[in-house]
Parts: structure tokens; C-alpha cells; sequence
């Protein structure tokens, strides 16, 4: 039947136009079909990205046009190496990294497990705890931003209701100490649905004759959990946290929206120090260096990071 | 058939001829750019004398002043044709000058015989030379502004206050004069039940993210013995910027935040200090005198209940922070001639009396130096009189790198409590130094 209408369509095409086609093989027509993609992959991934390996070497600066490049070679590179605000940001990135990618993974590995006991109405609670993950990261930092004021804030009145504390006695923004908790705290109100999501995926894919055949060797439920459950739910878990430090350690969105890195520099991430050299101060070729030193370091550490997750796919 | 195919045709043809006549008419119009804000939509009522005069319609694309620097950087960065006049901020004026991006307009003024003699000298030199204090033009003064105060005239003339005030501190409760009497008061009013509702002293700009506490903490500086560089030595800062002076004006500006402004305002310019004064929250305002007009006309806390004064003196000098822009002609713009055309007639005396009077403020001597001047509005002698003691930021090309080194500098050490005011002032010679010298400059 296919064959047929293929024969219907190549005697129904037009000679001169059959006489080309014939010239192609097969691989070139797969070239022809996939040279739109990356053409526009080229055009849109791979030449701004050498283009700032270029600039990272260079004075250049985005508005001064009229200025004339020079090249620096390394100096860029050894400047943000050698700053310390640079590294005060990178420290900030790691601590905002660290807790959310562990509060997350906690917290969305427990509500996993709680939704794959089945209870009554498990797949509306799946529904409700997914919405935060399915709102903008716009409004959500909006919404939160009043959510944290300290006079009228809600945020605060809970507190103040749970603890006996004044309610505008703390700043959850404007404190140097709270700030970089309020910022962990949304994102982890944010995120957490979508590690639970993946680490729901692992727990379903464990078989079920596992479990019963644990359960004729009368392995405890505890004995079951980490023999068999966390094991087998490990990479999912660790695809989880992958996708979330990656995500987290380009976080901008939420911290500017929020704190726009203060107050001072105490909510400072890297990529808001590199907008603020990119977009405000227009040292163009210090922030092309900065962001390719990001690069690396965000691509070699998902790299080996891959290498031990493909280890305890392997186990 | 035919005559379905004749209706659709017509339609087409008619489609057609429609855009291209109305882009015939939108050809000529011209976009002015500019921030979004009170006197933005003065400009847009002015401007429609302008159309009727010479035909010529006018687009406006105005942005909130929290991205008006960023986009419009961008578009003047990218030669865009966007914007066809742009009214930039005075600190851009070296790096639009030296980078092509403003028509230079000396000839221009020649021709059209407007002189720069006759508009207020704080304004030429901030919006409109570069280099500063030679005759090379890149602006016409469009929107003279400094930074003010406004009060609550009608807290201030309570008996029971002005008794307690004067009990405590032994003067009349008054506008202050000086800093300290304006911490003195803010003090008095912090953390004060009035009509049973909590007030708090003053309103200061912490803003981080664009100019807002730079802005702010200038004021104070000026007044304490800051200044940007040795006035025999160009860009040799250090013991001008860092002076013993600056520090106790810099260590004052962290005083005042700490002790007399409401919880939450570690982030906040312009509009914030609008919001916290409108809704009866603070005694005392530091903010844009552009914003004044409209706050005289608010329902709840204008007219009798809004009074005004110029930013207090200091230890060592009597200084105030230049706002204000300047009016310039793209470079890029197709439309050149009708936007010089759209300059000559804003530098009008009659047109630049209906943009004060309409909520502008002229830079032309003619108006704010007229004898009816100072009684046209109640804070126009406080306006007439913070524009002869104005100062500004650098207008250097680099200015934004300077201008984002001493964001991150004050705003660590007054809102973030990060090391010393010291420390602080040192770190921003070293960061000024650093970007001077990748200027070529030093």
C-alpha cells in the first residue's frame, strides 16, 4: 500500500523537478532537511558563543563604538580571577545552590513518596502541589515581593502569629541575615514540585515483585526503603538534582526580581554581578570573559557530575 | 464568479492603498524619548501645540525611570532609529557626545539664534557641554530638576507637636536648615502615633539596582566636603573623595536610614518616597522637585498639608544633587530636520513658560528669573533656589561604571552594614581609579 503511493507521488511529480530529486541520496536529503535547524542552531548558539570567546580577550565595550579594540589577552581572565567581589558572588551562587538543591530534593523526594502510597485523592494533591512550578518566575517574584513586605505582608503575619514576634520587626528582604533565606525559601516553594515530579517517575518505575519478594524475606518497611526504594531511585534523584543546580547556578530571574541582589551584595549571585558588568557598567569583554569562565565551570562540573550518575545507572 | 473575484480585488487594492496612505501621514511624525513620569505627560499636552503649528505629529516612548537608562543606552548603543529626540539623562551627556550618538547643535544655535546665555548656567553646564565648562552643545536645557524635600505642613503646625519639639529641643518645629536639624526632627517623628496611625521621620532613596541611593547620598556628601576630584588636579581623587569630611557624611546618610525611615525601605527611589509620603507615612520627603506639582494637587496630602524645602546645608557646604535632562537629536534618526525644527520651537519663551506652567520646569532664564516666578507655585522659590547651588555626578563616558561602583559601595555599608564608611569611600577611589585609568584617563 505505501509503496504504491510512493509510486503515485514519483509518477506524479513533474520530470525536471524528478530529474533533480534523483541526483540526491538519502544522506544528502537528510542534510537538506536538517540544514534549516543548524543554520539556525549555528546563527543563534554557536557563533554568539565564539563571539564572546573573541570579545573575552578584547577591551571592548558596548557602547563605544567608536572606540578601538584592543587585545588583552589574558588580563580579563586574571582581573575576575583576582576579584574579590567575584568571588564573594560565587560563594553566594554556591551557599543559594546548596540549600535549595538540598531543601528541594528533601522535601520533593518525601512528597514523592507520600503521592505513591496512592491515597484517596493523590492525583488532585499531585495537581495542587504543581501549581507553584507552573506559574512565571515574574509573577511569582512579584507576588512574593508583597508577600514579604514588612508592614503589610502576609509572610510576616504568619510568622508573627506562629512565634509571638511583631510582624514589622524583621525584614525578610532588607535583612542581611534573611535575604538570602527569603530568596531560598521561594525558589524552593517554586521548584520543589518539579523534583518531586521526577523522583515520582523513579519511584513508579521500581517493580512491584521487588517489594514482594522483600516482603516474603520479611525485610522490615525501613529495610525495603533503603535497600531497595532510595537504590533504585537514585538516578532519578540525581537527574533531578542535576537539572536544578544547573537552573539554579544561572539563577536570575527570582533574585532580581526580589532583592535585585541586596541588600548591599549579600543576595549578589554570579549572573547578576555579570549583567551588572554586561548591561550597566558595558565592560563588554570583562563580562564575555566572566561568562565564559561560568560556562566552563557550570559544563565541567555537570560533566563529572554525569560521569557519577552514569556509575550508579551501571550499579 | 467574476464578480466575486472583481469585490476581492477592490478590497485588496483598497487594503493596499489605505496602508500605504497611512503610512504617508505617519511618515512625518517623530518619537521623542523619554522616562515615564509626571512631566512626561506635560510634554505630551505641550507638544500638541507643536503639531498644530507646524503639522508635524508627535510619538512618545517613555519607560519607567527603573529601565529608562538600560533602554535607551540600548537603543542609542545599538543606532537605533527609535527615537528621533531623546530627552537623556545628564550624566550620559559625555559618553553621547564622544560616541556620535547626539547631533552636536552649536551651528544649529547660531542659526536660530538661541543662546545658551539664556537659560539658568547650572543647566547648560549639566545637560548640554561636553567637555563641561567649553562651548560644544550637545542639548537644549528641556527639564530643569533638583533635589528637594517636601514636609507635612500640617503635622509640623500642630500646637501639641511644636510645644513638645520645643521643649526637647529648644527651637521652633520648622523646616530644618541644616542636616542635623533635620535628623533632630525626623527623630522627633519616628515611630509617632498621629490620628492613630504610626508615622516614621524621613524618606531617604536607598535604591540599588540603577542611581537612587547615589542620588541620595550625594546630598549629604556635597554638604560634608565630598568632592569628585582635586579641583587643580583632574581625576586625582584620593582625599577628595575619601576625605575626612565625606566619611562623617557618609557615616551621617547611614545615620539617618538606621534611626528615622520606615521598615522595608532598603530598596527604594523615587516612586517608593511618593507612595510612603501620599499614604501619610513619613514627616519628611527627599525626592525630585518634578515630582512637587503633583503632590501640591494630591487630594490627601497636597495643598495646605504639603510644604517644601531646599536639601538642609551641612558642616563644610550647601549643595544639592542636579536631576534634569536635556533635550538632543539622534544622530540616527531619519527625521533630523523636523526634530531640530521641534527644538527650535520648545526654546520659545512662550513655550517654555506653558511648560512650567503646565507641570514642566524651564531651564529659561526668562521664566524662573520673571518677578512673578517665585510666587507661581509654593515651591518654586525653593526650586529657584536649589538650582544655584546644584552639583552632579561625572558625565564622563564611563559614567556607568562609575556610577554602578558607588551603588555597590554606599549601598554595603548603609543598608547592608558592610565594613566602614571609610572602607567604603577607599574601595570607591580604588574602583573610580581603576576605571580612569582603562579610560586612558590617568
Amino acid at each position: 500500500m505505501l509503496n504504491r503511493t510512493a509510486d503515485n507521488v514519483a509518477r506524479a511529480t513533474p520530470e525536471p523537478l524528478a530529474r533533480k530529486v534523483r541526483g540526491i541520496s538519502d544522506k544528502g536529503l537528510a542534510w537538506l532537511f536538517i540544514s534549516p535547524t543548524i543554520l539556525l542552531l549555528l546563527a543563534i548558539n554557536i557563533f554568539p558563543l565564539f563571539w564572546a570567546i573573541y570579545l573575552s580577550f578584547t577591551n571592548y565595550r558596548a557602547n563605544r563604538s567608536n572606540e578601538v579594540v584592543k587585545n588583552l589577552g589574558f588580563a580579563n581572565y586574571q582581573r575576575i580571577l583576582g576579584d574579590q567581589d567575584v568571588w564573594i558572588a560565587m560563594q553566594t551562587t554556591a551557599h543559594f545552590v546548596f540549600w535549595t538543591i538540598l531543601l528541594q530534593t528533601v522535601i520533593g523526594f518525601t512528597l514523592a513518596w507520600l503521592i505513591d502510597r496512592k491515597f484517596r485523592g493523590h492525583a488532585f494533591w499531585t495537581t495542587v502541589i504543581l501549581v507553584p512550578m507552573m506559574l512565571s518566575p515574574a509573577v511569582v517574584g512579584n507576588f512574593w515581593r508583597f508577600l514579604y513586605q514588612p508592614q503589610t505582608g502576609l509572610f510576616n503575619y504568619l510568622v508573627a502569629f506562629f512565634t509571638g514576634v511583631p510582624p514589622s520587626s524583621f525584614e525578610m528582604l532588607g535583612s542581611v541575615q534573611l535575604a538570602p533565606w527569603a530568596i531560598i525559601i521561594v525558589d524552593t516553594w517554586m521548584w520543589t514540585p518539579y523534583v518531586m515530579l521526577i523522583c515520582l517517575a523513579g519511584l513508579r518505575s521500581i517493580p512491584e515483585y521487588i517489594y514482594e519478594a522483600a516482603e516474603v524475606d520479611r525485610a522490615s518497611n525501613w529495610r525495603q526503603f533503603w535497600s531497595i526504594t532510595l537504590p533504585m531511585a537514585l538516578p532519578f534523584i540525581m537527574l533531578a538534582v542535576l537539572f536544578r543546580g544547573i537552573e539554579n547556578f544561572k539563577m536570575f530571574d527570582m533574585v532580581n526580581l526580589l532583592t535585585g541582589g541586596g541588600p548591599g551584595s549579600t543576595t549578589e549571585v554570579a549572573s547578576i554581578t555579570l549583567k551588572r558588568q554586561a548591561f550597566e557598567s558595558w565592560r563588554t569583554g570583562y563580562s564575555s570573559a566572566f561568562a565564559i569562565i561560568l560556562f566552563v565551570a557550570v559544563f565541567g562540573l555537570a560533566n563529572i557530575y554525569v560521569k557519577a550518575l552514569n556509575k550508579v545507572k551501571q550499579r | 464568479m467574476k464578480s466575486s473575484l472583481k469585490l476581492a480585488l477592490g478590497l485588496a487594492s483598497a487594503m493596499v492603498a489605505s496602508t500605504v496612505v497611512s503610512n504617508a501621514a505617519h511618515a512625518e511624525d517623530l518619537t521623542l524619548c523619554w522616562a515615564a513620569w509626571d512631566p512626561a505627560n506635560a510634554l505630551v499636552e505641550l507638544s500638541k501645540d507643536f503639531t498644530k503649528q507646524t503639522g508635524i505629529g508627535m510619538k512618545f516612548e517613555f519607560v519607567p525611570w527603573t529601565n529608562y537608562a538600560d533602554r535607551f543606552l540600548n537603543e542609542l548603543n545599538s543606532h537605533g532609529k527609535l527615537c528621533d529626540l531623546i530627552i537623556g539623562d545628564s550624566q550620559w551627556i559625555g559618553g553621547a557626545a564622544e560616541n556620535g550618538h547626539y547631533v552636536k547643535l552649536n551651528d544649529f544655535f547660531d542659526k536660530e539664534k538661541i543662546s545658551m546665555d539664556d537659560f539658568v548656567p547650572a543647566t547648560v553646564l549639566g545637560y548640554s557641554e561636553w567637555p563641561k565648562n567649553t562651548p560644544n552643545y550637545w542639548a537644549l536645557p528641556a527639564m530643569a530638576d533638583a533635589v528637594g524635600w517636601t514636609y507635612r505642613k500640617d503635622w509640623f503646625s500642630r500646637p501639641e507637636l511644636q510645644a513638645e519639639f520645643k521643649a526637647k529641643y529648644g527651637r521652633d518645629l520648622a523646616p530644618p536648615k541644616t542636616y542635623d536639624e533635620l535628623k533632630d526632627i525626623a527623630k522627633f517623628f519616628q515611630g509617632r502615633d498621629i490620628d492613630g496611625k504610626k508615622v516614621y521621620g524621613a524618606y531617604i532613596f536607598t535604591e540599588r539596582g540603577s542611581e537612587g541611593i547615589t542620588m541620595g547620598v550625594t546630598n549629604v556628601l556635597y554638604d560634608y566636603g565630598f568632592q569628585y576630584e582635586n579641583p587643580k588636579k583632574p581625576y586625582d581623587m584620593k582625599r577628595f573623595v575619601n576625605s575626612a569630611g565625606a566619611v562623617k557624611g557618609l557615616e551621617f546618610y547611614k545615620d539617618l536610614y538606621k534611626c528615622c525611615t520606615a521598615p522595608g525601605m532598603t530598596d527604594a527611589y523615587m516612586s517608593e518616597g511618593l507612595d510612603a509620603f501620599k499614604s501619610g507615612q513619613v514627616a519628611m520627603q527627599m525626592n525630585w522637585f518634578a515630582f512637587f506639582p503633583g503632590l501640591y494637587k494630591d487630594p490627601n496630602v497636597g495643598g495646605d498639608k504639603i510644604g517644601f524645602f531646599p536639601n538642609p546645608a551641612g558642616p563644610q557646604a550647601h549643595f544639592t544633587q542636579l536631576g534634569g535632562q536635556g533635550i538632543s537629536v539622534v544622530s540616527y534618526s531619519d527625521h533630523k530636520d523636523d526634530a531640530l525644527k521641534y527644538i527650535k520651537w520648545f526654546a520659545q519663551p512662550a513655550v517654555q513658560q506653558k511648560w512650567w506652567e503646565i507641570g514642566g520646569y524651564s531651564a529659561l532664564k526668562a521664566v524662573v528669573e520673571a518677578p512673578s516666578f517665585p510666587h507661581s507655585a509654593p515651591f518654586a522659590p525653593d526650586f529657584l533656589a536649589s538650582m544655584q547651588m546644584v552639583k552632579d555626578f561625572w558625565a564622563e563616558p564611563s559614567y556607568a561604571t562609575l556610577l554602578q561602583a558607588m551603588q555597590k559601595r554606599v549601598h554595603d555599608y548603609v543598608v547592608a552594614d558592610q565594613g566602614t564608611a571609610q572602607e567604603a569611600l577607599d574601595s570607591l577611589v580604588k574602583d573610580w581609579t581603576a576605571t580612569f585609568q582603562d579610560d586612558g584617563k590617568m
